[in-house]
């Protein structure tokens, strides 16, 4: 107990850390006319607001003696943040009658020659924009802007990942069409982008038939966390030693009820059962039920 | 490193409880992280230091407690540990076990003053 007014705040005789003589109320200071401590008294005692209430202790009064220091229990994921913004950016997708998709790859899978595919073939069907994230450069969304779709670049910069927050300002950027389609190419990233859900309707893996066929046991958040895998660039199986049903398993194993498409955004092998598969899952987005689940 | 962006996901939580209830300092931070979810507990203690300084969450020692991996098999109908996310079995070989935890990345608690 403080020996000087009896205020129950002892802290610093008990652990003298640097800090604590702003938090606490440490009276080993002289009193006297050159008193230079930041703090006055009077807010020790709550006599001054936007101060320490010690109102505000443990049960709401201040015991002589005890301790300001306690325990608050948060129980809250750290994700929570993220997931609002993405619920919020699924209402706004919603309302707007938008069907969203999230391709997610490592670097190099062909993400983005795939989406100028796409856009090409689906822009006479849907209404389609398209939000790139990488690191830095715009030079994916001048591809896209090339097939005359609206494109939005977001630059990451040190991040590894698009997060809902950020769709979320892309969004004000965008006007999107009652019934059109928006993709979202995610930075090329194996790992990150499989924990922050953006709002989308799917998250759409794209691996390439370049890489290795174990890819899926290897990284399997993403594989777990999307509805559909697109292998790619299947043209090339004639000169590659790629194992694809080997891979098709791996993709199995960590997702149960993920589907899988082999596809070459080149050739178009394959794309006319993606273009199915979209058509599919926008339709069941759209119907009354999904609109106001 | 998406670590970075969950020690500034930490900080977001500890200025909402600030908003709540008055202190001015965090001693401590802990964080419950599964061993079979996506955050390495040594790359969030890499960052945290270097993310909190400047914020309410400054100079807070972090304690990481580590949950262990157990799922749920239908086979077996019991609680099995898992050392690998979508692994098999570990008793009857079954596939199909259902991760129950270890997938966890939470702030469990603060000590303030």
């Amino acid at each position: 107990m403080c020996t000087v007014c009896g205020c129950g705040a002892d802290l610093p005789t008990r652990d003298p850390g640097p800090e604590r003589t702003v938090a606490a109320h440490a009276h080993e200071h002289d009193h006297g006319k050159d008193h230079a401590h930041p703090h006055s008294h009077e807010r020790h005692h709550g006599r001054i607001d936007e101060t320490i209430d010690f109102g505000k202790g443990i049960a709401g009064v201040t015991l002589a003696g005890a301790s300001q220091r306690r325990t608050i229990r948060i129980e809250r994921d750290l994700l929570s943040k993220n997931d609002a913004f993405a619920d919020a950016n699924r209402i706004r997708l919603r309302r707007a009658r938008t069907f969203a998709l999230n391709f997610v790859s490592s670097p190099g899978s062909g993400k983005t020659s795939l989406l100028v595919r796409a856009v090409n073939d689906l822009k006479d069907r849907w209404p389609i924009a398209v939000i790139e994230g990488d690191q830095q450069t715009s030079r994916d969304a001048e591809r896209i802007r090339a097939t005359g779709a609206p494109a939005v670049q977001i630059n990451t910069g040190k991040g590894c990942h698009l997060d809902a927050h950020m769709i979320g300002h892309a969004l004000d950027r965008l006007s999107l069409a009652p019934g059109g389609m928006l993709f979202i190419e995610n930075v090329g990233n194996l790992v990150c982008p499989a924990a922050f859900d953006l709002g989308e309707a799917h998250k759409v893996v794209v691996l390439s038939v370049t890489e290795g066929e174990d890819k899926p046991l290897k990284y399997p958040d993403m594989f777990a966390a999307s509805a559909l895998m697109l292998l790619n660039k299947v043209d090339l199986l004639p000169h590659l030693e790629f194992d694809v049903s080997a891979c098709l398993a791996a993709a199995l194993r960590v997702n149960p009820s993920i589907q899988v498409l082999t596809i070459s955004s080149r050739t178009g092998e394959g794309l006319a059962a993606f273009y199915a598969w979209i058509e599919a899952r926008a339709a069941a987005m759209m119907e009354p039920a999904g609109l106001t689940a | 490193m998406h670590e970075m962006s969950l020690i500034e996901s930490v900080v977001a939580l500890v200025e909402d409880e600030r908003r709540k209830q008055e202190f001015s300092r965090v001693r401590v931070i802990r964080l419950a992280v599964g061993v079979l979810g996506h955050a390495e507990p040594a790359a969030l203690r890499f960052c945290f230091d270097v993310v909190t300084r400047g914020t309410i969450a400054g100079g807070a020692r972090l304690e990481i407690e580590q949950v262990l991996g157990e799922g749920w098999c239908p086979s077996c109908r019991q609680t099995v540990s898992l050392h690998e996310r979508f692994a098999a079995c570990p008793v009857c070989g079954a596939a199909q076990v259902t991760m129950t935890a270890g997938g966890e990345l939470r702030l469990s608690e603060l000590e303030v003053e």
